[in-house]
């Protein structure tokens, strides 16, 4: 089974982070990706830039409208998301223990849907499949 | 997860237990490898090491549920089969001065040892130890398989016997016995030397690919109650490559694995059937798993060491996975793979399979003389796919009598039911337009 980890933190803990030392920071989180490779569970992973530099497309009105950040009232930014296999639900949340995060940030574990999940005669699952099959892997594992 | 995964909450209920098992079982999955390594650093002997982690494993299930999981659950489970080990010696009077610095080292760290518990450069160096040593060659196919599944992998005797559709005492003894022929052999925990480093990876490559090959057998019915097999294999394969980032053929493995994977959701009908390649619907092959597979092949070749037999496999399963479909496909790249990986690793199998990469670049005629070459040979009679291979080839060729007999043949040797209903098929369609195959 597939997981996706979803890093979201809150305000205070974007401003937190940005105040510690960047090469610690880095450490950790570049030991958290090691022990991941090394346990051979990485499949994939990405880390996102400021949320300043997003934009939102918003559903409430038809046609949807495009605002610039910040996101209302959203008080936890997605910032990052890893992809790990795992054998169990507890083996995924095992991970995410691990996670050198601090107080303000979350992550939220979701198993990912194989197309086994869905019903295969349904014509849309199908045209998915296709979709999938164009996408030419956009989420190969990060480089070394 | 609080609510799901912190058993310290009072209650007995059945529920708790099973989610205080799952919890115990999770961590053991991620340490056990690093656990065991250490141990027998400590114990001198894997099997003895094995006992102690299992010794621990049982008392973190009784007390985790009430006391809650520790911090570094590894790092506890650790200390305590330490512990049952000094207990073992103390016991046995043989607590001597270096069992009871041990000791004294071990009471000084606590149970509760530190973030810096497990150095990374030895415990690398540990794990890869006790890769080789459970595969070693003192040890039969099956107990090397089933010792790695177990120590390196981190799978119980009941999971690893329902991945193999054997009984869990069948894997129990198997286990039993390997830890005693690796004690009886005085192997020691080290990684192989210079002289035998090839034929042991070799080895430990093997073992992976089989445990993989063994999950991607066609489906039964009792395959949704299997684990997946092939899925762990990959992961253990990936771990070993992380380990030996300058072995290309680790590397390769993982290529060829991700790629091979990358197909399973295709391989079978809904009803079960196996799919063949050119038959199978590409747009459900896993793209990200096709991508990774391209990184491994990438890491592999960055090495410099060039194409092993699993390289040049996998090259060979590279051109399949990015081809949109057969005809996209460059066979004749295929072809020359298939031409080295018959020099490396002679099989009459690879040369059939290379006769059909032929046909598909540059026709049926100069594929019909390395068939032929295989019948004169004589060391695929009785296997169906060469009657079959001939057959097709004879077809296209307009030879449609001779062709009929070679199907024929075909469906007599096969044991495959899908693969007789195709054949018969293409028979059929040899009476219904007899001089139609030309191409």
């Amino acid at each position: 089974m597939k997981y996706m980890l979803i890093m979201r933190s809150n305000d205070a803990a974007v401003e937190a982070y940005e105040n510690l030392d960047f090469t610690e920071v880095i450490a950790a989180m570049g030991a958290y990706n090691e022990s991941l490779i090394k346990a051979g569970v990485l499949l994939a992973g990405e880390g996102l830039t400021d949320a300043k530099e997003g934009f939102v497309v918003d559903f409430d009105s038809t046609p949807p409208v495009v605002t610039d950040g910040p996101y209302g009232e959203t008080k936890e930014l997605f910032n990052g998301f890893w992809i790990i296999q795992a054998s169990s639900p507890e083996e995924a949340a095992e991970w995410a223990k691990r996670c050198p995060l601090g107080p303000g940030s979350k992550l939220e574990v979701r198993r990912i849907t194989e197309l086994e999940d869905f019903p295969q005669d349904n014509e849309w699952i199908q045209k998915e499949a296709g979709w999938r099959a164009e996408a030419e892997g956009k989420l190969g594992t990060p480089a070394e | 997860m609080n609510e799901t995964d912190a058993p310290g909450t009072v209650g007995s209920a059945p529920a708790d237990a099973d989610r205080a098992r799952r919890a115990v079982a999770a961590v053991w999955r991620i340490e056990s490898a690093r656990i065991v390594a250490t141990l027998t650093r400590f114990v001198g002997d894997v099997g003895q090491a094995e006992d102690l982690a299992q010794e621990a494993l049982v008392e973190a299930l009784r007390q985790w549920p009430v006391e809650g999981v520790p911090n570094n659950p590894g790092a506890w489970l650790t200390a305590v089969a330490k512990r049952r080990a000094i207990d073992g010696w103390r016991r046995r009077e043989r607590l001597d001065e270096r069992y009871a610095a041990m000791a004294h080292d071990l009471e000084r760290d606590g149970a509760a040892a530190s973030d810096t518990f497990w150095d990374p450069d030895t415990i690398d160096d540990d794990i890869l130890r006790l890769i080789f040593v459970s595969c070693h060659p003192v040890l039969s196919r099956e107990a090397q398989i089933a010792l790695t599944l177990r120590i390196v992998g981190g799978l119980s005797s009941e999971e690893i016997a329902r991945a193999f559709l054997v009984p869990t005492a069948t894997i129990q003894q198997r286990i039993v016995r390997a830890k005693k022929t690796l004690a009886a052999a005085k192997v020691p925990f080290e990684v192989p030397e210079p002289n035998e480093y090839a034929a042991r990876l070799a080895s430990v490559l093997q073992v992976l690919y089989l445990i993989f090959n063994e999950g991607y057998l066609p489906a039964t019915g009792e395959a949704w109650v299997r684990p997946d097999v092939s899925a762990e294999a990959l992961r253990l394969a990936r771990m070993v490559a992380g380990l030996m980032r300058r072995e290309p053929e680790a590397q390769s493995l993982v290529a060829l694995m991700e790629f091979t994977a990358s197909r399973f959701a295709a391989r079978t009908g809904r009803d079960g059937t196996p799919i063949s390649l050119d038959e199978q619907d590409r747009s459900r092959w896993d793209r990200s798993q096709i991508a990774r597979g391209s990184e491994a092949l990438e890491r592999a070749d960055r090495v410099g060491r060039g194409r092993g037999a699993y390289g040049l496999q996998a090259a060979i399963a590279e051109c399949h996975a990015v081809a949109a479909s057969v005809d996209d496909t460059d066979w004749a790249r295929i072809v020359v793979l298939y031409e080295a990986l018959g020099r490396l690793a002679p099989s009459p199998v690879v040369d059939l399979n290379r006769a059909v990469a032929v046909a598909m670049s540059t026709g049926p005629a100069s594929a019909l003389r390395i068939v032929d070459e295989l019948v004169q040979g004589g060391r695929l009679a009785g296997y169906a796919p060469l009657p079959a291979v001939r057959g097709e080839l004879l077809r296209r060729l307009g030879r449609t009598g001779e062709a009929r007999g070679e199907l024929e043949t075909a469906v007599r040797l096969t044991g495959n039911e899908q693969e007789r209903a195709s054949l018969l098929a293409k028979i059929a369609g040899l009476a219904a337009s007899p001089e139609s195959g030309t191409d």
